[in-house]
């Protein structure tokens, strides 16, 4: 990308935030999994949550998306409390997620993937849609069109109809990108989409997700651990640490945050200690 | 196949001549792009793959996308003569630019896409062009990156807007916008678009071809309506091309192969010009159209013959066993043909046997299955790739010629296939070859000259022969056979001339190598470099447990070098002693266009390549063989470079007499 291509702070927008988590409290018998998390993502940003290993980053997105329930504190999608909803119901509302380990059906081909993601938006039921005809095939007919437009937007145009447990794995981060857009959802939750991905890789992702951002106006809230993409792709950062929100800002106020530093900082000094301490030993 | 059956080389369609005579008041493109919307109207001229669909386009719409730019283009500022330079994948718009610009009484200046910025930066300063036509984000960002240093560039179109949303460089504007502008010029002036496209005149410089140029800087090769029409003309007469023919349009639009086969070939016939999807669905592309017509480098040939032997030595033991059943009818009956003798009735019966079994399957799966008209050109292509598609009925040609004579001189006829002759001239082509034995040709195609280059010009054309450069001679019968370039061709130590060529054709016949460069001249002996084919390697590899990271990796591995060597081998023994490779080394990297070791068609840059690798070449003829230390920086597109250490083997093979050398025993029982 060879003009600078600065991220643009939108305008302001009315009231609401796109994606908002009042005081979430969730614990797992005795662990506290998060302690008492507030932050607010505004429309069409781009949201990293950041921190340590254990720190609570796939508890928040599962909190989000509906997986888990906090057991206290709410969670509201475009000023709508959405705590007490089933994940299917959420979706329905626009949000999208995708998993740490990829979750696809892996025996089918990326085109039926992706028009999996749109059944939500599917109005037809089985006799109309079976009989192929009149509304049934109209409404087939415009799904797939909004299908082959993520395709092309994703460039995954060779491989449409390729089995996705065939395919490498940078490919099927992609499709499962796809699937997600698929939903045309407000939000995105990304969960570590560029995990275990070659330099090249993450560059088309983070281009990707930028693109979405930008020209489908998706929210987009993600965990990411390459610090150099969170840092040149997102807005705003949320950092946690043991479940506990310690940072909340522009990459660069995180950046300069010694809360922030410490928590990072802090693991490397105590592994440096237990080393040191195994060589003592030895 | 009922009732269709028909001969393998001679087809009753091809065999007639469409009477082509260009009405002479259709001398330009834009004239005969406006003949044809009024005449073909609401058929279907050009058909892109998008969004999972082929989407068409009629000769009336494509006419209408054709005015609307080039109107645009006037009312930005474009004045008769003025280039534009076009840069991108093949897409209709593509075309829509070129016509346009002519259609505006300017020149049509194609960049091949893959150049990068100092290429691509070349080419616009050279030709002066003051309007760049780029596909998308990628070839925007190289031009916006040199833009300070092309101060007569007026405007950049793009027509894929996507990832752009925050350029805001003043010559930025969109292919849509143009069209606008257009409209709107052609409603204020409702005859200024037939009045422009009147002034056109078969002399005209129509495009500008910047030869790849296998030495030094590309030269802009001025080819006139007038060159590309007559050649398109006498072409079809001897190769014969269908109003409802299909053509696949995937190679380079700069190439002017297909400024032959999409423009004026087109133009002329009326037939569908198909875009594939992107670049990397061509196979699945073609394989939905089912061409008839399909002009194509050796190198596609070559990728789809090894390709077709990768899936063979992958498949189930059921239809290996058919394959190499059916292969030798197939072969057995090509080698007669070409022989031009008589095919017993036995033969034609075992051969209709295989294509029923295999060939037409085999065809099917290529997307070969209605192919009429099938050549090759821009480089010699081996042998026994040739056989190859003559045997499963694919009726392959060579054709021969240059960008400077509108890209073709030389073709086989239908019934007269030989694979080591390039056949005869077209109509209106004379031949002659000089006293140095250097072909020379003569016709209404050649070129007028390169752009600002007098004296190479000059050169080329001197005594009004176009000099082609290339070594060869004419068989009795007057087919044309093409030795090689004319500075590559080698004395041995025995005082016969050799191409190098020849060796690294045979070479490239096996299915896992990708490149060879052989070298020789002024030599004791011949060596050779060969890449590896990454893919079918790699694969080899994986079945025989071997791992590997990278191709460095992977082309310096004992067993590959193992499997490389009996290949030579085999090659040697079909070479003539003096011409037999004695020692050769696989190279650490690809030989790549963006390391200018191949030009933009895929052809080796061989005096680069030897400078460029010269300590490997020095090792190659040292008095033992030994390992050479690499230190390389290659470069990618986009500026990047990486570096790369690493150590070469250099295998000598033993002379034919003396004992094989040690096979590892899995690797000796792998192949087939």
């Amino acid at each position: 990308m060879g003009v600078p291509n600065p991220p643009q702070p939108h305008a302001p927008p009315p009231a609401p935030p796109q994606l908002e988590v009042r005081n979430a409290t969730l614990r797992f018998g005795g662990v506290t999994a998060l302690d008492d998390v507030s932050f607010a993502v505004e429309s069409g940003s781009i949201h990293a949550i950041i921190g340590p290993n254990g720190a609570g980053k796939t508890s928040m997105l599962n909190a989000v998306s509906g997986v888990y329930r906090p057991q206290q504190g709410r969670i509201l999608l475009a000023g709508e409390d959405i705590t007490r909803r089933s994940p299917h119901a959420r979706t329905r509302l626009g949000l999208a997620r995708t998993f740490q380990n990829i979750a696809l059906f892996k025996g089918m081909t990326v085109l039926d993937n992706l028009l999996i993601g749109r059944h939500t938006h599917q109005r037809c039921g089985i006799w109309r849609g079976g009989i192929y005809y009149g509304p049934g095939r109209r409404e087939e007919v415009a799904h797939r069109l909004v299908v082959e437009e993520i395709i092309d937007f994703l460039e995954i145009q060779p491989i449409r109809k390729q089995i996705v447990g065939t395919l490498a794995y940078g490919l099927q981060k992609r499709v499962e990108l796809a699937r997600a857009l698929a939903l045309e959802p407000k939000v995105l939750l990304l969960d570590e989409p560029m995990a275990g991905m070659n330099a090249e890789e993450k560059e088309d992702m983070a281009r990707f997700v930028i693109d979405a951002n930008e020209d489908r106006g998706t929210t987009v809230v993600m965990i990411e651990h390459d610090m150099g993409v969170v840092m040149d792709v997102s807005r705003r950062v949320v950092v946690l640490n043991f479940g506990r929100k310690i940072g909340d800002g522009t990459p660069e106020e995180i950046k300069r945050d010694p809360r922030v530093q410490h928590a990072y900082l802090g693991q490397e000094d105590a592994a440096t200690d237990r080393r040191q301490a195994a060589a003592r030993e030895e | 196949m009922a009732g269709g059956r028909r001969d393998l080389t001679r087809d009753p369609a091809a065999g007639h001549c469409t009477p082509v005579a260009p009405a002479p008041d259709l001398d330009t493109f834009p004239k005969l792009l406006v003949a044809a919307a009024a005449r073909l109207g609401a058929r279907t001229a050009l058909r892109e793959k998008d969004l999972g669909i082929w989407q068409e386009t009629s000769w009336r719409q494509y006419h209408d996308h054709v005015r609307d730019f080039s109107l645009g283009l006037i009312a930005l500022g474009l004045r008769r003569g003025d280039k534009v330079a076009i840069i991108g994948d093949n897409r209709p718009e593509w075309v829509y630019a070129e016509l346009a610009a002519q259609g505006a009484g300017g020149t049509s200046v194609g960049i091949y896409q893959d150049s990068n910025l100092v290429e691509v930066a070349y080419v616009i300063d050279h030709s002066d062009a003051v309007f760049v036509v780029a596909e998308d984000q990628e070839q925007v960002d190289k031009i916006l990156d040199m833009i300070e240093k092309l101060p007569q560039v007026k405007n950049v179109i793009y027509s894929d807007p996507r990832g752009m949303r925050h350029y805001r460089h003043p010559a930025l504007i969109s292919f849509a916008a143009v069209e606008e502008r257009g409209r709107a010029l052609g409603q204020s002036r409702p005859r200024l678009w037939t009045e422009s496209v009147a002034a056109g005149r078969g002399d005209d410089v129509a495009i500008i071809c910047y030869t790849s140029g296998t030495t030094g800087f590309p030269k802009g090769a001025m080819l006139s309506f007038r060159n590309l029409l007559t050649m398109a003309a006498s072409l079809n007469q001897v190769d014969a091309k269908l109003p409802d023919d299909e053509f696949v349009s995937f190679l380079p639009l700069a190439w002017i192969g297909e400024q032959m086969m999409s423009l004026a070939s087109s133009l002329e016939l009326g037939f569908t010009v198909n875009f594939p999807e992107e670049p990397a669905t061509v196979m699945e592309d073609i394989r939905e159209i089912g061409p008839h017509i399909m002009f194509a480098p050796p190198r596609i040939w070559e990728n789809v013959n090894s390709m077709v032997q990768v899936k063979i030595m992958d498949t189930t033991r059921a239809k290996r066993l058919l394959y190499e059943l059916c292969m030798p009818v197939g072969y057995r009956v090509a080698d007669l043909r070409f022989a031009r003798r008589p095919v017993p009735l036995a033969w034609r019966a075992a051969w209709l046997l295989a294509h029923g079994l295999l060939f037409r399957a085999l065809k099917d799966r290529l997307g070969l299955s209605h192919i009429r008209s099938c050549s090759t050109g821009g480089a010699p292509l081996g042998p026994d790739v040739f056989r190859f598609f003559h045997a499963i009925g694919v009726p392959l040609k060579q054709i021969y010629g240059q960008t400077e004579i509108s890209g073709i001189s030389c073709i086989h006829a239908d019934d007269d296939i030989r694979f080591h002759t390039v056949g005869r001239p077209i109509p209106g082509t004379e031949l002659a070859i000089s006293e140095q034995g250097e072909i020379l040709s003569r016709s209404p195609s050649v070129f007028t000259g390169y752009y600002k280059n007098a004296a190479a010009s000059r050169e080329t054309l001197a005594g009004g022969w176009l000099h082609s450069g290339d070594a060869g001679y004419l068989t009795e019968d007057g087919h044309l056979v093409v030795i090689d370039r004319m500075q590559d061709v080698m004395q041995l130590a025995g005082g016969a001339s050799y191409s190098p060529q020849y060796v690294e054709n045979r070479l490239k016949f096996s299915p896992y190598v990708k490149e060879a460069v052989v070298i020789g001249k002024d030599r004791p002996y011949l060596t050779a470099m060969l890449c590896i084919d990454m893919a079918i390697v790699g694969k080899w590899a994986e079945r025989h447990k071997l791992g590997y990271t990278t191709y460095t990796d992977l082309s310096a591995k004992r067993e590959v070098y193992d499997l490389l060597h009996r290949e030579v081998e085999k090659v040697n023994e079909t070479l003539p002693a003096a011409a037999r490779i004695q020692r050769f080394v696989l190279l650490y990297k690809e030989l790549d266009a963006d390391d200018e070791e191949l030009t933009r068609t895929r052809k080796v840059r061989r005096a680069f390549v030897e400078e460029r690798y010269q300590e490997v070449i020095a090792a190659l003829y040292a008095a033992a063989p030994a390992p050479v230390p690499i230190d390389a920086v290659i470069r990618f597109q986009d500026g990047k470079t990486a570096r790369i250490q690493t150590t070469l083997e250099v295998r000598e093979l033993l002379p034919a007499e003396s004992s094989p050398p040690a096979l590892s025993p899995s690797a000796a029982g792998a192949r087939r």
